[in-house]
């Protein structure tokens, strides 16, 4: 069934794609998606309003883009058919004075003031004859607000944990406004206010239109391996823009595991000098870090450095093998080492010193200390960590890396850094204070999540959002169904659920399919996260994603296509 | 000492610990020569004193100068500063290993190329070429020697790969290499109707090939859902068909430079113009050309396939395929005729009528009907075609010169009874570079062998190679590289390799270096076999 609502004026651009709409074509061709649409609004006007339908045309495009619906939805949202145009060169914001840190928010203003300008390839005043014969045309936008009410304190703002995000969008007869108590609900509203904007024949144009949003989670996070493959920093950048138009705000940086070591310690640069892919062109430098620590701040989102442990250490072996546990075949070390060694003081006086750099290093409060996947096999068959057991009365393997992660737990606590850990080690018993989030990730990850939140633990998900994981076609349904609080009810035990994480695991890209195997698939993660719970509607979903893949493409990000032939006009 | 180079080059290291998940090999050629002879013994190659020696009388000397620029070129910059820097890094010394070394033979002032047959500048490859080569490294210098400027091509291809970087220097081992294609038809299927590709990404495309040994452009150019190709005699088919008229279509000059970029690294352009089904795209402008759907014995807006029972249908498709054989030089064109649905030819009273009229008592055979009338055109145009199975399967009346196109599942059943019936085969159903698993996911397409149905010998000669197919269905400019390269380069092995080379073990740390490789001269190819790095 595809269905065109007769009532709907098609733009002229793409009115050669609505001469058939064949429910026959729509089910034969196989490759394409499916939409079945009933069109609810009663809107209409000489522009296309958000709500196009779309269908498995044979002609054209497999799902009709929206125009000017944003990405992810907002929390409550009205448009009227009246809209202004904007005129790049006339258009400015208007920012309260006093306000604390006038640098960030320029910086802010600048980037989008450039993304609205660059929206159009051709903007002009040509239409103007044809808007002023038209009773909904409100005139050109000369101005967007920025009322920020609780002001921000200084220039050196971090965004952290339970920044309110919320933020109102006022677009009508007087003007445009933008209210946000925070710096960091200014950035996401100037993030919508770009998103209503669309491009109609020749202009800019932005509906009137009434938003009050804010996020469902607070945690909302991308998780990148720069292990695997290196990645340069110019494709960090790229996600975080794109992380910025979808609302993430945690980048989650996966810097090191066993393939390499990037990551260059001021304390110990032989790590990277020895663990990294190559000691000067694959590494993050403690300049490339506060760069991307930067970007990022001045976009909101977090940055939140993993350096898991006791397993996946093998690139530190590299360089310091005695911190890794000697493995032994037939009573004899094979010159195999495996996770990290439990038994040795000075493995945790390393990781003391290391963390007490990476705490240094990176401004957030939260540090990911890994703790997963951690394989036994050489633990067991060291005669050293026997005795060590056995000393120490420590009956299983899980007791043991318990043993080991309560030192890293602790030497994190002294530094007044808080944690979030791989499931496991919750699961394995490790004490954990209430300030921990455990990030689920393992299959029957909804009734894990639910068993972390009823030991009172707070929690992100990830279980459903892995990128690594693929099929054919568009590839972001799978993620957009996925509902992480499905199997908790009570109110208290939902709070602590702090959100979630689309991972990137970096085995199968590198810096030329990094970007495209992302975006926008991890867009429908960000809807999941910011969007209210009742937000699930895929069809909806599809069209909207057809435009803001364009528009991420048309703002450099090297988005895929989502549904199925199309094009970005 | 030196073996050393040769023992790396043929180690193998599958670890899921520090380091790369697997190791690449260096200087090993990607697809495998049929026969290969390595030694310990090497020179060195200095890019500034090292240049091709051509045959003096050669017939085309503009499209081997033209070759031996482009691979010049990549020798040159295969080792930048920048790179060999970052080799000699990891070294952490420049050791100048070949001093006091017995293996080194010296420098390697230059490769002499030499071409038996004769030649002309506007040559084009056809069906059948010789692409045969032999290259012989040793004390006494290299040598090219190929009967055809195919082969050359191919044989500059195998030296190229031939040469690594070693800390800081260039190095090429003796070799002796006698090399031929499994299959004469090795092809790429690139769709530029449901996502618009520009030109440049063509170009590139067409480069992963060369470096590939693929021999076949199959330039899926139109299709239901956009019309890119900027037509000469009908130019209203892209003004109205393609996804924009100005900034989504194919003019005249790009086809053209299309063509001459393949076919100056001796690749056919096959173009594919898909009737009956597939051309919704072509109703933007002439709707008059399909199929007028009904319901309820009264016509509902929508149209279908081609019409097939109007004279005027086949007086188009005339004109258009004429322009076309005219445009592309290649002997042979892709007719398609896949999926075609017969729904709406049922609902049609006028075909009703002109199917009793005709004595045509089913849809298959009015779908034959239709093709017969434009493989009949195409006879008259003296072009050979292809057809999508379908064609096949349905029983037309194809002369032994058509190539039938096998795609569905079932494909080695159907590459059976094709060859059984005396056609040629071209094999595609394990290489639908649109189907995706996790992974480096090229291991399906290396562990196909299209020759793997029950036949004689001489049914099996009958396969002339086969294809990989990039749908676009969901892949736009931005990810169509990554999603070819490298997994098109499992296709291209078993399509030029010996039968025999089919270890996926073996063929990782290959692909590893061949990835890279790729990556160095430009191609985003994608990882393929897990963690790892390009150095």
């Amino acid at each position: 069934m595809c269905l065109l609502n007769k009532g709907h004026q098609l733009p002229n651009d793409l009115d050669r794609f609505k001469i058939r709409l064949d429910s026959k074509i729509c089910s034969y061709k196989w490759r394409s998606v499916l939409i079945n649409h009933t069109v609810t609004t009663m809107l209409k006007s000489i522009i296309l309003f958000s709500f196009l339908v779309g269908c498995a045309l044979a002609l054209g495009p497999a799902v009709l883009a929206t125009k000017g619906a944003v990405w992810p939805k907002p929390q409550a949202e009205e448009k009227t058919q009246d809209y202004y145009t904007i005129l790049p060169h006339g258009f400015n914001f208007k920012v309260p004075d006093n306000v604390g840190c006038p640098n960030f928010l320029n910086d802010a203003l600048t980037r989008y003031w450039t993304i609205i300008a660059t929206a159009g390839s051709k903007v002009s005043q040509n239409s103007w004859t044809r808007f002023q014969a038209d009773g909904n045309f409100l005139g050109t936008l000369q101005t967007l607000n920025i009322d920020l009410e609780a002001g921000c304190e200084s220039e050196d703002i971090y965004p952290k944990e339970g920044d309110s995000e919320n933020y109102t969008l006022v677009v009508d007869a007087q003007g445009a406004t933008l209210s946000a108590s925070t710096i960091w609900g200014v950035l996401r509203g100037l993030e919508t206010f770009s998103q209503l904007i669309y491009v109609e024949q020749d202009s800019l144009i932005i509906n009137g239109t009434t938003i009050t949003d804010g996020p469902r989670f607070t945690y909302r996070g991308l998780l990148i391996d720069t292990s695997r493959h290196f990645e340069p920093l110019t494709i960090i950048f790229a996600m975080l823009d794109a992380m910025a138009y979808n609302k993430f705000n945690v980048f989650h940086w996966h810097i090191v595991d066993d393939h390499s070591f990037p990551y260059k310690s001021r304390t110990y640069p032989e790590l990277s000098d020895e663990g990294a892919y190559h000691p000067f062109s694959k590494i993050y430098e403690q300049s490339d870090v506060a760069r991307v620590i930067e970007y990022a701040r001045l976009r909101g989102i977090r940055v939140i450095p993993e350096f898991d442990t006791p397993g996946h250490t093998s690139s530190w072996g590299a360089s310091h093998p005695e911190l890794l546990t000697a493995c032994y075949s037939n009573n004899e070390p094979n010159g195999n080492f495996g996770p990290m060694d439990p038994t040795k003081n000075s493995t945790y006086d390393f990781v003391t010193q290391l963390f007490t750099e990476i705490v240094d290093v990176f401004p957030d409060n939260y540090f990911h200390i890994g703790g997963d996947e951690v394989d036994f096999t050489c633990w067991q068959n060291n005669p050293d960590v026997g005795t060590f057991m056995g000393e120490n009365n420590i009956a299983t393997y899980k007791e043991l890396e318990s043993f080991y992660i309560q030192h890293v737990v602790d030497i994190l606590d002294n530094l007044e850094s808080q944690y979030l850990v791989w499931e496991e080690v919750f699961v394995n018993g490790v004490v954990l204070p209430n300030s921990t989030v455990v990030h689920v990730w393992k299959n029957n990850g909804l009734t894990t999540l639910r068993s972390v939140v009823q030991a009172g633990k707070r929690a992100v998900y990830s279980s459903c959002w892995y990128l690594s994981d693929l099929q054919s076609g568009g590839d972001w349904n799978g993620f957009y169904k996925c509902e992480p609080v499905a199997l908790i009810d009570d109110e208290a035990e939902l709070d602590l659920v702090v959100g979630g994480e689309a991972c990137m695991w970096g085995e199968y890209v590198n810096e030329f399919s990094i970007v495209p195997r992302v975006w926008p698939r991890a867009s429908a993660v960000a809807e999941r996260l910011w969007s209210d719970r009742e937000v699930t509607d895929v069809n909806d979903a599809a069209r909207r994603l057809e435009e803001h893949t364009c528009r991420m493409n048309k703002r450099g990000i090297a988005a895929q296509p989502p549904n199925g032939p199309g094009f970005c006009p | 000492m030196f073996k050393l180079l040769i023992a790396l080059s043929a180690l193998v290291v599958i670890s899921s610990a520090y380091g790369p998940a697997v190791r690449a090999t260096k200087g090993q050629v990607w697809p495998k020569p049929q026969q290969e002879e390595k030694t310990s013994d090497y020179f060195i190659v200095r890019p500034h004193t090292f240049s091709f020696q051509g045959p003096a009388d050669i017939g085309c000397p503009s499209l081997l100068d033209d070759a031996f620029t482009r691979y010049w070129s990549i020798i040159a910059t295969s080792a930048s500063l920048e790179r060999r820097g970052r080799l000699a890094e990891m070294g952490k010394k420049h050791t100048k290993f070949w001093q006091l070394d017995e293996s080194f033979l010296g420098n390697l002032e230059s490769l002499k190329v030499e071409v038996s047959d004769e030649c002309t500048d506007d040559a084009l490859p056809d069906f059948g070429d010789n692409e045969n080569y032999t290259l012989t490294v040793n004390a006494d210098g290299a040598t090219l020697s190929a009967q055809t400027i195919w082969g050359a091509l191919r044989g500059l291809e195998t030296f190229s790969q031939l040469i690594y970087l070693e800390q800081d220097a260039l190095v090429i081992n003796a070799t002796t290499i006698t090399d031929f294609p499994r299959f004469s038809f090795r092809g790429l299927h690139l769709d530029t109707s449901r996502h618009f590709l520009p030109v440049y990404i063509i170009l590139q495309t067409l480069d992963g090939m060369a470096y590939n040994k693929f021999n076949v452009f199959h330039w899926h150019l139109t299709d239901d859902q956009s019309f890119p190709y900027k037509s000469r005699v009908y130019p209203e088919l892209s003004e109205k068909g393609a996804y924009h008229p100005v900034s989504k279509v194919f003019e005249p000059s790009d086809v053209a430079r299309v063509i001459e970029y393949a076919r100056v690294r001796g690749i056919r352009v096959i173009p594919e113009f898909d009737t009956p089904g597939h051309t919704s795209s072509w109703g933007a402008a002439h709707p008059e050309l399909l199929t007028t759907c009904y319901s309820n014995n009264q016509p509902n807006g929508y149209l279908g396939p081609m019409d097939p029972s109007k004279d005027t249908t086949y007086d188009f498709i005339n004109n258009l395929f004429t322009e076309v054989v005219g445009v592309f030089p290649d002997s042979y064109f892709h007719i398609g005729g896949d999926e075609v649905d017969f729904s709406c030819w049922q609902s049609n009273p006028d075909i009703t009528t002109f199917m009793s009229d005709n004595n045509i008592s089913s849809y298959e055979g009015l779908e034959n009907y239709f093709i017969q009338h434009v493989v009949d055109l195409l006879d008259k145009l003296n072009s050979k075609y292809l057809v999508w199975e379908e064609v096949f399967v349905n029983g037309v009346t194809l002369p032994n010169t058509t190539l039938v196109h096998v795609w569905r599942g079932g494909g080695f059943d159907t590459l059976r009874d094709v060859t059984k019936a005396g056609k040629y085969g071209v094999f595609s159903s394990c290489w639908y570079l649109d189907h995706l698993s996790s992974g480096g996911d090229w291991q399906k397409f290396y562990e196909c062998e299209p020759l793997n149905f029950d036949g004689t010998d001489e049914q099996k000669k009958l396969v002339l190679g086969g294809a990989a197919c990039m749908w676009t269905e969901s892949v736009n400019e931005y990810n169509v590289m990554p999603r070819v390269w490298p997994r098109a380069c499992a296709t291209a092995e078993k399509l030029w390799s010996a039968e025999s080379v089919n270890d996926f073990g073996a063929a990782q740390p290959r692909l590893e270096e061949h990835a890279c490789r790729m990556n160095m001269r430009g191609i985003a190819a994608q990882p393929p076999n897990g963690p790892g790095v390009c150095l």
